[in-house]
């Protein structure tokens, strides 16, 4: 008889019928497991919901404090029905876990988004041995080889150093890039201070009150245009197309994401200065994390999945896709 | 300069989004660097380098000994650039810096045989911007965002020279432009000293009744705008040259031309297909288009002539400066001496806008795509400006079809779905009659983007099959008979003119009116 699977898909998102829960559903479930607090894995709704305290904080900022019936913060390795359950750093946000999910000698990790470039805003990747790893592949494809995030800091300060007379105005998401970036800046001795717009003051609040130092940051708001001369400021990308836009002397467009080293992705946006930060995994780093923990399966969820099942097939490793509709393709 | 600092310009050129921004930097580059650096860089931006040996299909096959095959091709469907795709992907090897003079030379005087491994050694000792110039250059298509034009314009006001001077004499110049910088350091102006040089070719701004209405139609004059390839020929002391309007020397393709060309000056004009009177369709023209030598057979069944339009120079004398009417009453009479095959473009008769709105919309041939419109006065000025000449264009014909294939689009629509195969209705199955891949808006561009990844109904590795739900509405300029496609029609110019979310697809257009349309254009 053929065992039942430890995870399996369905239109909810990805379900494990030996805990009966889901892990980031894409729609309201009785009992969801959540990796971090992007919207596209975090939904409000669910009855109950176990995250990193973290995680939850951050759904709780977003969504209300009554994203979901109940809650409850991971505190170590639960035990969910028949499977036992474990949270493992991502690096990929603030409160990013990976999940790992065991039951009858089989263990899968469900790694979420992840990242494996040092930031002072997030507890770094750990690597966890598993028989089945899931994996996104949000940048599975060989040209992304992302540079190292102090050469893309180097070339802003350059472009500032350059043009003293206008701003930077950087496009970021507000969970994670944003501060990813504000770390990698105060890292490179920018100890100026950085404007932000008002839709990332609550979570860079959140971020300080964690204990991230992320500096001298002051809203975006009031002064004049020449206050802005040689400042960096940085706002969710639809910011740009608003009146918002207009109070800053002559800025100078850029970009903080993985997308930018395509250049026709930066030119589609009016980008003029592209920042190649990313939070997820590069090619190189994909590639290499497989090959570290060398699972006996590798499943895929999100993004260029036909390029990622590709390498696999010629490095012998059995894979499959997992069709889950809803991740986001694109954002970063 | 070197390798890596071109490539820096490059990539400051692309993101750069002002016009003024560019010539900033190109002027920079201008004063920054010595002969003969700086004009190879002029070159390659103004695509006079024409090292045309490589081609993309080599630069595929070397990076296939490289990377995977399969995963090179998922990564230059995503990027859309195949230089930048092969230089993001190449593994990284050493790093060097040689500069652009021997990049260039090595590229210009290497054997065709020996070019692979000069360029495999070459990749694998550059970082990858420098890959990306490298390949650019390599390719020819550098595709910055900064126009031949624009590049000469910059080099005028960097050199504080008039920029007409400079397009005057381009065609005669030689990479690195020894000669253009001296010029610009003060040495007197090179001469054009080839024989039969081409000159700025004038042209129109397209316009409408309503623009029209401001204007005085007796400054005016118009004529008929033939549908075939705007030339210019030259005859100059023995030596004969026929350009198209970008300044291609496309003499080869048409010595019919060249051996009626008994005259010396320079004129303005229209190559058509003729046989006697009648002037044949832009379909038969196609015919001798793109082929570099011409078969006696193809020049008795499709024998090209000319129909003029301008003239700049005449007996020596140059004419330019001159108002329009001056310069027709020229070109009446040097018409008369030059035979049946080469012929004045008639001007037409009107007192009011209204008057050329019908003779526009009744045109005695289909040949013809619209009226030109002239100012009396005006002297022939090489390039685009808005005021003297406008054109005033059929509508086009429109059709509703439904969207049937899609395929992510290249260069700055990458990451799009932006190619699409549309079909009608024969019987009661769809059958394919044209690919369009322009005429939407952003937003419209986002919408069917949207429409192709929530409506895959099948997968042919690029090629998305989509449900049959979006009509949309083509417009296109005529249709030619076709035996290669599938339907027997091939449309000129089709692009997507706005999207019918408004119409099911069972009230898309049938092929028959396709076929009566094919009827009535012969």
């Amino acid at each position: 008889m053929a065992r039942e699977p430890l995870l399996l898909p369905r239109p909810e998102g990805l379900y494990c019928p030996a805990g009966d829960f889901f892990i980031d559903p894409l729609r309201p479930v009785p009992r969801a497991l959540i990796t971090h607090g992007h919207s596209d894995h975090a939904r409000p709704g669910h009855g109950a919901v176990l995250a990193t305290r973290q995680t939850l904080d951050i759904m709780a900022i977003r969504y209300g404090e009554d994203f979901a019936s109940s809650r409850q913060a991971y505190d170590g390795p639960v035990t969910l029905g028949e499977a036992k359950v474990s949270f493992h750093p991502a690096g990929h946000v603030l409160g990013s876990a990976q999940i790992a999910v065991e039951a009858r000698g089989c263990r899968i990790v469900f790694s979420g988004d992840y990242a494996r470039v040092a930031t002072p805003t997030c507890a770094p990747f750990e690597p966890v041995p598993c028989d089945i790893f899931v994996t996104e592949a949000t940048f599975a494809l060989p040209v992304f080889r992302h540079p190292p995030p102090e050469v893309e800091i180097a070339r802003l300060l350059a472009s500032v150093a350059a043009f003293p007379e206008r701003s930077h105005l950087i496009g970021a998401y507000a969970l994670g890039k944003a501060q990813r970036l504000i770390g990698a800046l105060r890292q490179a001795g920018w100890d100026a201070p950085i404007y932000i717009h008002g839709a990332l003051q609550r979570l860079c609040d959140y971020h300080i009150a964690e204990g991230i130092d992320l500096g001298d940051l002051r809203p975006a708001t009031g002064g004049t245009k020449a206050d802005f001369a040689g400042a960096i400021i940085i706002a969710p990308p639809s910011a740009f197309a608003a009146t918002w836009a207009q109070r800053f002397p002559d800025p100078v467009i850029s970009f903080a994401s993985g997308w930018m080293q395509v250049r026709a992705r930066a030119r589609q946006r009016g980008v003029e200065l592209p920042l190649i930060i990313s939070d997820h995994v590069d090619w190189p780093h994909l590639t290499d994390t497989i090959t570290e923990l060398n699972p006996a399966e590798v499943w895929i969820t999100h993004g260029r999945e036909d390029a990622l099942m590709r390498w696999c097939e010629l490095n012998q490793r059995k894979a499959r896709q997992l069709h889950l509709i809803g991740y986001e393709d694109e954002a970063e | 300069m070197s390798l890596a600092a071109f490539a820096t310009l490059l990539e400051r050129l692309a993101f750069t989004p002002q016009r003024l921004g560019k010539e900033r930097l190109l002027a920079t580059a201008f004063s920054e660097n010595p002969d003969p650096q700086r004009g190879l860089m002029l070159a390659a931006i103004t695509g006079d380098l024409k090292l045309r040996q490589v081609t993309p299909s080599l630069l595929r096959g070397l990076t296939e000994t490289r990377v995977d095959a399969q995963l090179f091709a998922a990564s230059y469907d995503f990027v859309g650039d195949l230089a930048e795709t092969i230089a993001l992907i190449w593994p990284e090897g050493t790093q060097s810096d040689p500069p652009l003079s021997e990049v260039v030379e090595e590229l210009a005087t290497t054997p065709k045989t020996r070019l692979p491994a000069l360029i495999i050694s070459r990749l694998d000792s550059l970082g990858p911007s420098e890959r990306y110039a490298y390949l650019k250059l390599a390719t020819g298509a550098l595709r910055v965002g900064v126009s031949a034009r624009l590049a000469r314009t910059a080099f005028a006001t960097w050199a504080n020279l008039p920029v007409n001077e400079v397009e005057e004499i381009w065609h005669a110049l030689q990479p690195p432009y020894l000669d253009l910088f001296a010029w610009a350091a003060g040495s007197p102006r090179p001469e054009a000293a080839a024989r039969a040089p081409f000159r700025p070719v004038m042209l129109s701004t397209p316009t409408d009744l309503d623009q029209l209405s401001a204007l005085d139609p007796a400054a005016y004059a118009a004529e008929w705008k033939w549908d075939g390839i705007r030339i210019q020929a030259v005859s100059d002391g023995g030596t004969r040259r026929l350009y198209s309007r970008t300044g291609e020397d496309i003499s080869a393709a048409f010595p019919d031309i060249v051996d009626l060309m008994d005259f010396d000056g320079t004129l303005d004009g229209e190559l058509l297909v003729r046989r006697d009177a009648e002037i044949a369709s832009f379909g038969d023209l196609q015919q001798r288009l793109n082929r570099k030598t011409v078969t006696p057979a193809m020049l008795r069944s499709h024998p090209a002539g000319l129909r003029l339009y301008d003239v700049l120079i005449w007996n020596g004398q140059d004419l330019r400066d001159q108002p329009y009417d001056a310069r027709r009453a020229v070109l009446a009479e040097a018409v008369a001496q030059l035979g049946p095959r080469i012929d004045l473009s008639p001007e037409l008769p009107f007192q009011t806008w209204d008057d050329l709105a019908a003779l526009r919309l009744n045109p005695p041939a289909t040949v013809i795509e619209g009226v030109m419109i002239k100012r009396r006065d005006s002297p022939y000025l090489g390039g685009r400006m808005k005021g003297p000449w406008f054109k005033w264009k059929r509508d086009p014909h429109l059709i509703d079809a439904v969207l049937l294939y899609a395929q992510r689009g290249h260069g700055k629509r990458s990451g799009y779905y932006s190619d699409f195969t549309f079909g009608v209705w024969n019987g009661d199955e769809l059958v394919p009659v044209g690919k369009a891949y322009f005429g939407f808006t952003d937003a419209e561009l986002k919408d069917l983007d949207r429409f192709v990844r929530n409506n895959t109904v099948e997968r042919f590795g690029s090629v998305r099959s989509v449900a049959r739900t979006k009509v949309v509405e083509v417009a296109f300029e005529g249709l030619n008979r076709s035996t290669r496609h599938k339907s027997g029609v091939a449309m000129r110019f089709p692009r997507i003119n706005r999207i019918r979310d408004d119409k099911p697809a069972i009230e898309a257009d049938h092929l028959s009116t396709l076929q009566a349309m094919l009827d009535r254009e012969g």
